[in-house]
Parts: C-alpha cells; structure tokens; sequence
C-alpha cells in the first residue's frame, strides 16, 4: 500500500519533468553563453561595442575663433563661450508632463514649446534654445528633462559695434563668416574642432570624459591695419555731418599713404553686428569698398599728372578760360562764372571745368586714360574686401572730344571711394603706387612708381593750393597743418542720365602737405542744402585729418616760429 | 490506492522522539535548502546594491524585507502538510472573493489594478492566489482517486481557470501565467493522462489566434511582436530587449566588474532593480556570474524536487512539486525574457529582484516545502 501511494508521480512522469526542467535550463545557459562568449559577430564583442556606442560619445570640442584686433591689439571681435540647448523631439515627445517646466525654464510658453514639438516631430534634433549664458543652460540641464541636451558653442561679440560693423562683418549663428572680413578670412580665423571620448547616461550627461581624443587647435587671430581710435573719429565724424546736411550716406577712408594700411574705414547708414534683429539690408554695405560713383573733379590732379609729364605744361603755365565756358561738341562746358586767365595751379584751385577741358584736349588722346590707369582706376584696390568693386575706367578705340574732355573732369567712369584713396596715396607717397591692406602689414608691398617724385610733389604743391584761401576747400585746412586736398561734386547718374538736383560730394586729400603721411577721402551721398564737396565734404576731411594727426603723433608742419616760441613759453611756464 | 488508506498510514504521535532532534529538526527547517536561499539572497542583495547606484537605503529596505520573508518561512514550515489540506478549499473560496474585489476596489498604477487597500496595508491578492491554487488543486486531487479522471480534470480546470481569468482580466498576464502554470503542475504531477495533455496542447495551439485577435490587449501583443523583431521599435517597446542584451552581451566572460556596469549604471538598462536586474549581474559579473546564479538556481530547484518525490503524503507531494516548478518556471520566464528568449511579462527573478510581495510568496512557499520536509523526517525516523 506504502509503495503505491509512494508514486502518484509515476518514474515516468518524474523523467519528463526533469528533462524538461533540464532541457529549459540547457536553453538558457545556451542564450547566455551566445550573448556573452559564443556570437561573436552578434554576440559578446557586437554587443560589447553596442554597450560602448551607447556609452561612450566622440564630443565635438568646438574651436575658439580666432580674435580680430586692431593695429594696437584693441579687439574688435571676440568669441565668448556660451550653451546651446537642444533637443531630441521623438525623446521630448513622450515627456509631455515635463513640458511645462521645460518650457518655464526655457521662457517660452508652452503652446509654443508644443508648436516647436509639432513642427519637429519627425526629426531627431532641434534648436529649444540658442546661446544661452552657460549658467542659464545648466538650470535647464538640471531639470533632467529626456531628450534634452547640451552643446557648446561661442558666441561673436564686437566692441566697437556698429563702429566697425561694416569693415569686420558677421559670423552667423554656427560662428561662421557670413560678411566682410569674418567671411574674407574665415577660413584662418576658424579653428579646427576636437573630439574626446566621453562617458554619457541616457540622458546625455557627461559621466567622464575617458580621453582626450583630438584637442580642438583654436582659429589664428587676425590684426588689422585698423586704428580703432581714428575708426571711432572718423565714424563720429561722419555720423556728425551726416546729421547736419541730411545726407543718406556716407563714407570715410583714412589710408596710411606710406604703408598702404587702411588706418580707418566707416560708413553711415551702420548697424550694430551684435544685434541684427532689425537689420535693414541697406545699411549693410561696405559702401567704401563696394558703392561705386563718378570721381568728378577730384580727378582733376591726375588729368594734371598727363599735363605736367607732357613736358608742355607747368604749374606755372597759364591757360585762358575766357569766357568761361566752352563749347565741346554739342556740350556746353561751364565754369562757375569767368575766372579769366589761370595758371594750371590755378586751374586746380578754382576746379574750372573750362582750364581742365582745354588741357585734356590738348593732349594725346589716351594720355589721360592711360594715366587714370596708372593711378589704379578701373582694378581692385588688393584689399581682398568680398565684394570689392573695382569701378569702371572704359577705354575706347575712338575717343570723341566731348568723352575726353569729361573724362579729364571724372566722369564717364567710375571709382569706389577706397580706390580714391589709393590714388592720392601715389602722391602722397612720391609717385609710388601700392596695394591697400585691412591687414597689418609686417613688410612693404610690392610697389611701383607710376609717377616722378617730382611730379607728384608738383601735385601736393597744387593741392595745397586748393585748401589756401581763393580755394575751393579752404574749409578743409586743419590748425597747425598744411594739408592738400581736392573738393568733387557730381550729379548722381540715374536712369537716362544724370539728376538736377541730387550730387555726390566729394573730398579727398593729403596731409600733412610737406611731408604727407596719411590720405583721407570723404564721400557724402546726396546731402541736402549746400552739396559742394568743399561745404559738405571738405569740413569732414578736417575735423576727421586734424584728430587723426595729432593722435598719429606727427609733428606739425605749419607753425609760425613765434608762436611756436610761445608754446614752449607756456609749456615752461 | 483510496485516500483513507493513505491517511491511515500517517504517524499519529511523533512526540517520544522529541529528544533526539536536531536544532533544524526542531524548528522544521531544512538546512540544506536555507543555505542556498540564503546565499541567493545575500547574492541578490549584492547586485541591487548595483542596481540602485549604491543606495545603501534600498538595499536595506530589501535586507528588511527579506528578514521578513524569512520569518514568515520558518513560521510556515511549522504547519504540516494536512492542515494545509484542510484549510485549501477555504482558503481558495476567500482568495477568489479577494481577487473579485480587486476589481471593483483595487488599486494600482499604469492602467492595471493589482493591488487591494486595507487599513493602510496594501496587498496583491494575486499573489495569495500563486500559493492557494497549487494547495487547492493538489487538496482536491488528493481526495480523489489518482490518477484523476477526466471529470475529475475537468474539474481541476475550472479551479485552475477562474483565478487565473481573474488575474489575467486585471490585466496582469505574467501572474496570471503563474498562476496557471502552477496549477497544471499540480495536474501533470498528479498524472493526468497524456491524452489530455496532447489534445489540451493541440486545443491551445487551435486557440492562438483567437488569443491574439481578441484577448490580448494592444501592449501584450506589441510586446510579442518586439521579442520577434526588436529592432522594428528601438526607441518603444524594443528598447527594454535591447538595452538588457546590450547589457548581457557586453558583460563577456569576466563582466566589466562590481559597481563597473555603464549600461545599468548610465540609466540604459529599465527596470534595473526589480525585473531586468539579473542584466545588471551579467555585465558586471560575466559569465562566471550568471553560471554561479545558475548553479545557484538548480541547486535549489534539485533540492525542491527531492523534497516532493520524498513526501510520504500526496498532498504534499503534489503541493511541493508544484512550487517548486513554479519556482523554476519564476527563473525561466524571467531569464528568458530578459536574454530576449521569451516576451517580456514582467515576472521578477526569484529572492534577486527588488520587492516585498513576491519575496514573501516565494518564501511562504519553501515554508511550506520545508514543512513537508520536516514531516517527512519524522516519517523516516
């Protein structure tokens, strides 16, 4: 009876049971040696390297862009770190009971979080936030929101802001050059990111960093030929007289006439780069480098240039403008009123459109031209600015009278405002033609003389002339300094022709005249009320020249020994 | 072989032998088998000290309940195997009103109501049910003739049937499994003919589709269809498999060493303290650890299966078989399911996983299985 009731299991049965249980736990260890140690390709070592990719994450270090500074190691532009939040829409998709606090932290509301969410809902990466200060971003990050991560990112500033706006340009969002300088040298200022390795969670924090892989090499800063302290003046300046002639722009140029060096570059309309919510696409231009305009008279010592190096003129030589006007053609070529008999000096000095006109035609028929190409007109300046223009000389196998007699006065092409500047640097420079450069130039350019030294000291002579009173700039003449310089004032071309009533006034010039060490060339468009570049532009080229020498330190070169005298008396004193 | 005849057989006064027993022998409890649950145990609390980022806290918390647990074992083991015979049919009439009030008064958490309120005291009625459905079955077979016949099978399966329903409609499908499974053990083991396995087998196979088409809810369906091909949703319902594979595989043979796991440490791996913790033991421990957890297991189990086929009572036999095989089936389904063998049904690893629910249940079953042990020393002696 004990036997019996000793198996309601029977052996059989017992059997099963324990080979079933057998065969299950066979199973088992046999997945489990699969995974860890058999499966190479799916298994251990696939799954090892599963295991690291999602663990460990190559980190983009990203590079410092390099600093643009002036000539003085002022910077003019400087990347700060900052953070940027982002987010991961399929993982922040099925957090929605985070999204208001997310959306709190992130000071947005929550219906435009959820717009934001919509609109990304089938990517995998999208922008919440976008250089935050990196205390902000790791308030965020401290919510423990899935889905939502981290980057680094610099940030662009410009101190001098709108100052120096146009010359440096931008970088967009991702701190790439998008204008100007930012854009001509981005390559040089933008580094080269890095990698490490790093341990992360789920959530994309970093646990560890476990090597340090490629270090990010930061981008090469830059030093421009910029000296921040004119570049403020001449913009103030400008802004200045802008405001008082109700112009719609402006620009100054201040070239260093021995280097070549671009000292100060400023426009009007500007912006302010760090900010460009509201930027108003005309005030972006470069207008220096890229707007191009007649010359009009300030051509005028060039078309001298021809005059003197033909042998058949000297400052000296008097040409008749009687009646004061001329007939060219079908043109009527005018002077202010009848200046009688002038002197080629003279010529310069009054800018008689008629003296000018007799000499040209008495030349050779492409002397002018030729000269004019000397000077640089109708190439690029070499500055490397994008977007340069290199203005308009146009040659012509037939040269009509009329076209050579308004080319001789600077019209019929067409220069920039920097291409001006480098023209009246071969004068200021004894006859020596070089490339301008925004750069700090560490050696001299390759240059070439275009002119005789003699000549071009004849020309400075003449242009002092102009500033002297019976001049048509004696509002240009800066105290203690002999500065030389020639007044333009052009109708604007429009289409069909040209207009009555708006002009482009014009001043460039040379100082100081004795021994000139910078050039300055203002250009006002389409001031309101007096528009002669000798009441418009000419008392911009002084105030902006009187500042800038005694900054550059130079020794004034028109003191009267007495008063000199009293100087030091009083400096004694 | 009549019932009566078998209860005759009993010893009726054990009591002049009282003397000559040993400590165990006295508190009812079976060294052999206390030793490994212990060691298992002390392994468990290892690991979820690793699985909670060494938080000394839950691991404490565990250690409490644990002592519990383990308090509630050896109380257990004082009954004897008849009077958990007597009180069977009882205790399943209650556990089926429990079950039933779940569901007009339970409570729970992620659209499933489990758990049932009293006083303060929150408890899982299900599974009172995984130790009363084995005690009810094995009760109502032993006081049959065996092997049962086919009305008394029948019979058998509407036992087995109604708690499980009820569980399963909480919804609670991996319970309720357990549930089922021990009740059919207790069928197998009482030697239900082989007839009725295979046509019940070919019966359940006819049923699948029905199953899948109106049974089961949308999240167990997806959770099938991930274990056939988790990478169809990496980021959803495949990222459990995946995470737990990930964390398995690259554990290798030596593991990435204690407290070392990225994969549990760097929040990857879910559920890492309770259902998917024996991943953490596997990447941190290798091979050589989830061997050791193995041998573990089948020495426990071994020893389990010895004690039922020792049982000089029916009931007993019948009852310890049972859960022990539930036991087995806790191991399987849960490694299963995290090595990515089977679905996931969220069934913890037995005395590993964190919990104080299904802790007590185990335990208050290897009570009972030491108790049947006891009594079968006494036969002997």
């Amino acid at each position: 009876m004990a036997k019996q009731v000793k198996a309601p299991i029977s052996p059989w049965r017992f059997r099963v049971v324990v080979a079933g249980l057998l065969v299950l736990a066979a199973m088992l260890l046999a997945r489990t040696l699969t995974l860890q140690v058999l499966d190479v390709d799916r298994g251990y070592e696939f799954l090892q390297g599963q295991g690291n990719a999602r663990t460990i994450r190559s980190e983009v270090i990203p590079a410092h862009r390099g600093m643009i500074s002036d000539r003085n190691g002022e910077p003019l532009a400087v990347s700060t770190p900052v953070a940027s939040i982002w987010a991961n829409p399929r993982e922040l998709g099925k957090q929605k009971d985070a999204w208001p606090k997310l959306a709190r932290a992130l000071s947005m509301s929550v219906a435009e979080l959820s717009r934001k969410m919509e609109r990304y809902s089938n990517s995998q990466f999208m922008y919440l936030r976008r250089h935050l200060a990196p205390q902000d971003a790791k308030a965020i990050l401290a919510l423990k929101v899935p889905g939502v991560y981290l980057q680094r990112e610099y940030r662009r500033f410009y101190p001098a802001g709108e100052v120096t706006a146009h010359l440096l340009g931008f970088t967009n969002i991702d701190d790439r050059g998008q204008e100007g300088l930012e854009l001509a040298y981005d390559e040089w200022l933008n580094g080269e990111p890095g990698r490490k390795r790093v341990l992360k969670d789920l959530y994309g924090n970093i646990i560890r960093e476990i090597d340090a892989g490629k270090e990010a090499s930061p981008g090469k800063s830059l030093q421009l030929s910029i000296d921040l302290r004119l570049q403020y003046l001449a913009y103030r300046e400008l802004k200045a007289a802008l405001k008082r002639t109700g112009a719609k722009a402006g620009s100054v140029v201040i070239l260093d006439s021995k280097s070549g060096e671009v000292l100060a570059m400023v426009n009007q309309p500007s912006y302010n780069p760090n900010n460009r919510s509201q930027l108003n696409p005309s005030a972006l231009r470069n207008r220096a480098v890229i707007d191009m305009f007649e010359p009009g008279s300030t051509v005028k010592p060039m078309t001298l240039v021809a005059a003197l190096e033909s042998g058949r003129y000297q400052p000296d030589t008097e040409i008749n403008t009687h009646p004061g006007y001329i007939k060219v053609g079908p043109k009527l070529l005018e002077d202010h009123r009848n200046y009688g008999v002038l002197t080629v000096a003279e010529v310069l000095k009054k800018s008689s459109q008629v003296g000018t006109t007799k000499i040209a035609l008495s030349l050779d028929e492409q002397e002018v031209w030729r000269v004019f190409q000397r000077f640089g007109f109708g190439r690029d300046t070499g500055s490397g600015f994008p977007g340069e223009s290199s203005g308009v000389l146009p040659n012509r196998p037939n040269w009509r009278a009329i076209e050579r007699a308004t080319l001789s006065f600077g019209y019929g092409m067409t220069v920039t405002n920097l291409q001006l500047a480098q023209a009246y640097s071969v004068f200021a420079n004894h006859g020596v033609f070089q490339p301008v450069s925004m750069l700090k130039r560490q050696e001299p350019a390759e240059h070439r003389q275009v002119i005789a030294p003699k000549v071009a000291r004849q020309v400075v002579d003449m242009l002092e002339l102009v500033t002297q009173p019976g001049g048509t700039a004696t509002r240009a003449r800066v105290a203690a300094y002999r500065v030389g310089g020639k007044t333009g004032t052009s109708h604007k071309a429009v289409a069909g022709g040209y207009a009555e009533d708006r002009y482009f006034s014009l001043f460039a010039g040379v100082a100081p005249a004795s021994d000139p060490r910078i050039v300055a060339v203002v250009t006002i468009d389409e001031p309101e009320g007096d528009y002669f570049g000798g009441l418009v532009a000419a008392p911009v080229f002084s105030s902006v020249v009187a500042d800038a020498l005694r900054l550059m330190n130079i020794a004034p070169d028109d003191v009267e020994p007495e008063a000199e005298g009293e100087d030091r008396g009083d400096a004694a004193a | 072989m009549s019932q009566s005849d078998f209860l005759r057989q009993l010893p009726s006064g054990a009591g002049p032998m009282y003397s000559q027993r040993t400590l165990s022998q006295r508190l009812r409890i079976d060294p052999v088998m206390l030793f490994l649950l212990l060691l298992l145990s002390g392994v468990g609390l290892m690991v979820l000290y690793s699985a909670s980022d060494e938080n000394a806290a839950v691991v404490l918390r565990q250690g409490r309940f644990l002592s519990v647990a383990f308090v509630v074992m050896v109380l257990v083991a004082q009954l004897h195997p008849e009077q958990l015979q007597r009180w069977a049919p009882f205790a399943f009439i209650g556990c089926i009103l429990l079950l039933i009030a779940v569901h007009f008064m339970g409570v729970g958490a992620k659209g499933a109501q489990r758990w049932l309120s009293l006083g303060g005291f929150r408890f899982q009625p299900s599974e009172l049910a995984k130790l009363i459905m084995p005690m009810t079955v094995a009760w109502y077979l032993s006081s049959h003739p065996l092997p049962p016949s086919w009305r008394y099978t029948a019979a058998s399966l509407v036992i087995i049937f109604v708690p499980t329903v009820l569980v399963a409609t909480q919804p609670d499908l991996g319970t309720s499994i357990l549930i089922a499974a021990s009740g059919m053990f207790v069928l197998f083991l009482g030697g239900i003919s082989w007839t009725f396995i295979f046509s019940a087998f070919g019966l359940l196979l006819a049923a699948a589709w029905p199953m899948w088409e109106f049974v089961l809810h949308d999240y167990q369906r997806r959770r099938i269809l991930t274990l056939l091909n988790p990478e169809s949703d990496k980021l959803g319902a495949g990222w459990n498999i995946i995470q737990s594979k990930t964390a398995i595989g690259s554990g290798g043979f030596e593991g990435k060493g204690w407290l070392m796991g990225t994969q549990s440490h760097l929040d990857f791996l879910p559920e890492s303290h309770t259902d998917f913790i024996i991943a953490v033991l596997a990447e941190e421990y290798g091979l050589r650890g989830v061997l050791l957890l193995l041998l573990l297991y089948a020495l426990i189990i071994g020893r389990g299966i010895w004690i039922s086929t020792q049982a000089k009572h029916c009931f007993g036999r019948l009852l310890g078989g049972s859960i022990i095989l539930t036991f087995f089936v806790y191991v399987f389904v849960n490694m299963g399911m995290v090595s990515g063998l089977l679905p996931v049904v969220g069934v913890p690893l037995p005395l590993v996983s964190q919990g104080g629910t299904s802790l007590v249940t185990l335990l208050v079953g290897f009570g009972i299985l030491m108790g049947i042990y006891a009594d079968e020393r006494l036969v002997h002696q």
